[in-house]
């Protein structure tokens, strides 16, 4: 599969399925801190990515103090 | 995994309220939560005239829709603050909201009407960015809602705001901010009303709200705030809630139930001792100088100082 990450800009690639929490594991990444976007809708933790999902992970993350 | 409330497929997972929704669900549940806050704060009313501070972010589109949905009167306020091409992005993208919505937007621009920017502003007031970029908005958003008559302000901080904010504040101890961090600020001494709707929701509802309903917002992070202590009080605090779903919800609302007025009362007694506020002498905006901070900030911003270099100066290198 591929996944889209941002900051910086880059797409990885897996191989076979996985779920996401497994994915995000994977990454080292935080389920409070992002969402996993696949064509243009949400996916939950416990769904299956595809070997050929094409999928987005967004930072919800803003840093402004005021 | 299946929606709590119809059992169809869900889109969502909130492990703070150990609960899946789908998509429907998920954005009524938003709702609720902002009625709630709304209700428990006693923040606004029906036939109140309100103005939402926008950014192009995900928090203040989301909650602009949220509050237009449930019938309110919201005009817009967006201010460029000439951050480069985040500025450029941020402002279509709060263009493009209110094409399709019939909803009045104001745009205040920094560089063209006030011959300034933040990064330019930040080096004439010897000031971070974030810090002249809080003064100008605070300073055009009060202006703007005493001109235009509006009952309220709303910005849309969310619960992981208010609980970055709050670690910061008890880091440090800082009673007065305590006493001060409530989702309501009362107007007063020539100042609006301000509240903020959305401390029962996190930034990853918001997110999911934008996606979910299709409203498209500027993703990437002003450049100024990375590596803010901010976002480094907001990743330990996601890193407790991964542990422990709901750690930032009560650290925020148990300082609403139990502590903010043991701060606030302090913070009160103090108000009697302040100098009295008047009308600063270039815009008529209350502070306790003659000139307040946002007009000093203008000024030396676009003072055209030049640049002396002492006779003991070094050359410059010609090329970068
Ligand atoms: S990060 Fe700082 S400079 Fe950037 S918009 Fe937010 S407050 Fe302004
Ligand atoms: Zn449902
Ligand atoms: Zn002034």
């Amino acid at each position: 599969m591929k996944v889209e990450l941002r900051n910086p800009n880059r797409t990885l690639e897996f191989k076979g399925t996985m779920s996401v929490v497994a994915l995000l594991n994977r990454l080292e990444l935080n389920r409070e801190s992002v969402l996993v976007i696949r064509d243009g809708t949400l996916v939950p933790g416990d769904a299956m990515l595809a070997h050929e999902d094409h999928i987005e992970i967004r930072s919800v993350i803003s840093g402004g103090n005021s | 995994m299946k929606c709590r409330v119809c059992r169809e497929p869900a889109v969502i997972d909130l492990r703070r309220h150990n609960a899946n929704f789908c998509i429907e669900h998920f954005l009524r549940l938003c709702r609720d939560q902002v009625a709630k806050a709304i209700a428990e704060h006693d923040m606004f009313a029906p036939e109140d005239r309100i103005l939402i501070a926008v950014s192009g972010g995900k928090d203040s589109l989301a909650l602009w829709d949220i509050l237009l949905d449930m019938g309110y009167q919201v005009d817009g306020l967006y201010i460029g603050l000439g951050i480069g091409e985040y500025s450029e992005q941020s402002v279509t993208y709060v263009e493009k909201f209110v094409e399709s919505r019939d909803v009045n937007l104001r745009i205040i621009d920094l560089p063209t009407e006030y011959g300034y920017d933040i990064p330019s502003g930040s080096r004439a007031a010897k000031r971070t960015p974030c810090s002249a970029c809080g003064l100008s908005k605070r300073h055009l958003f009060d202006q703007a809602a005493t001109e235009g008559g509006y009952d309220v302000v709303v910005t849309g901080h969310n619960l992981d705001d208010e609980a970055a904010v709050l670690l910061g504040n008890t880091l440090r101890w800082q009673s007065d901010y305590l006493g001060r961090q409530k989702p309501v600020l009362p107007a007063g001494h020539g100042f609006p009303r301000k509240v903020k709707p959305l401390v029962r929701l996190g930034e990853r509802e918001m997110a999911a709200y934008c996606v979910l309903t299709g409203i498209d917002y500027i993703v990437d992070e002003c450049p100024k705030a990375v590596g803010n202590k901010h976002l480094g009080y907001k990743e330990v605090l996601n890193l407790l809630e991964a542990q422990s779903p709901g750690s930032k919800h009560d650290f925020y609302a148990g300082f609403l139930a139990r502590a903010v007025d043991r701060f606030a009362s302090a913070e009160d007694e103090t108000i009697d001792d302040r100098p009295a506020l008047r009308p600063c002498t270039a815009c008529g905006a209350p502070c306790s100088s003659e000139v307040c901070a946002f007009c000093r900030l203008v000024e030396r911003a676009t003072q055209d100082v030049p640049v002396k270099l002492g006779p003991t100066a070094k050359k410059e290198p010609t090329s970068l």
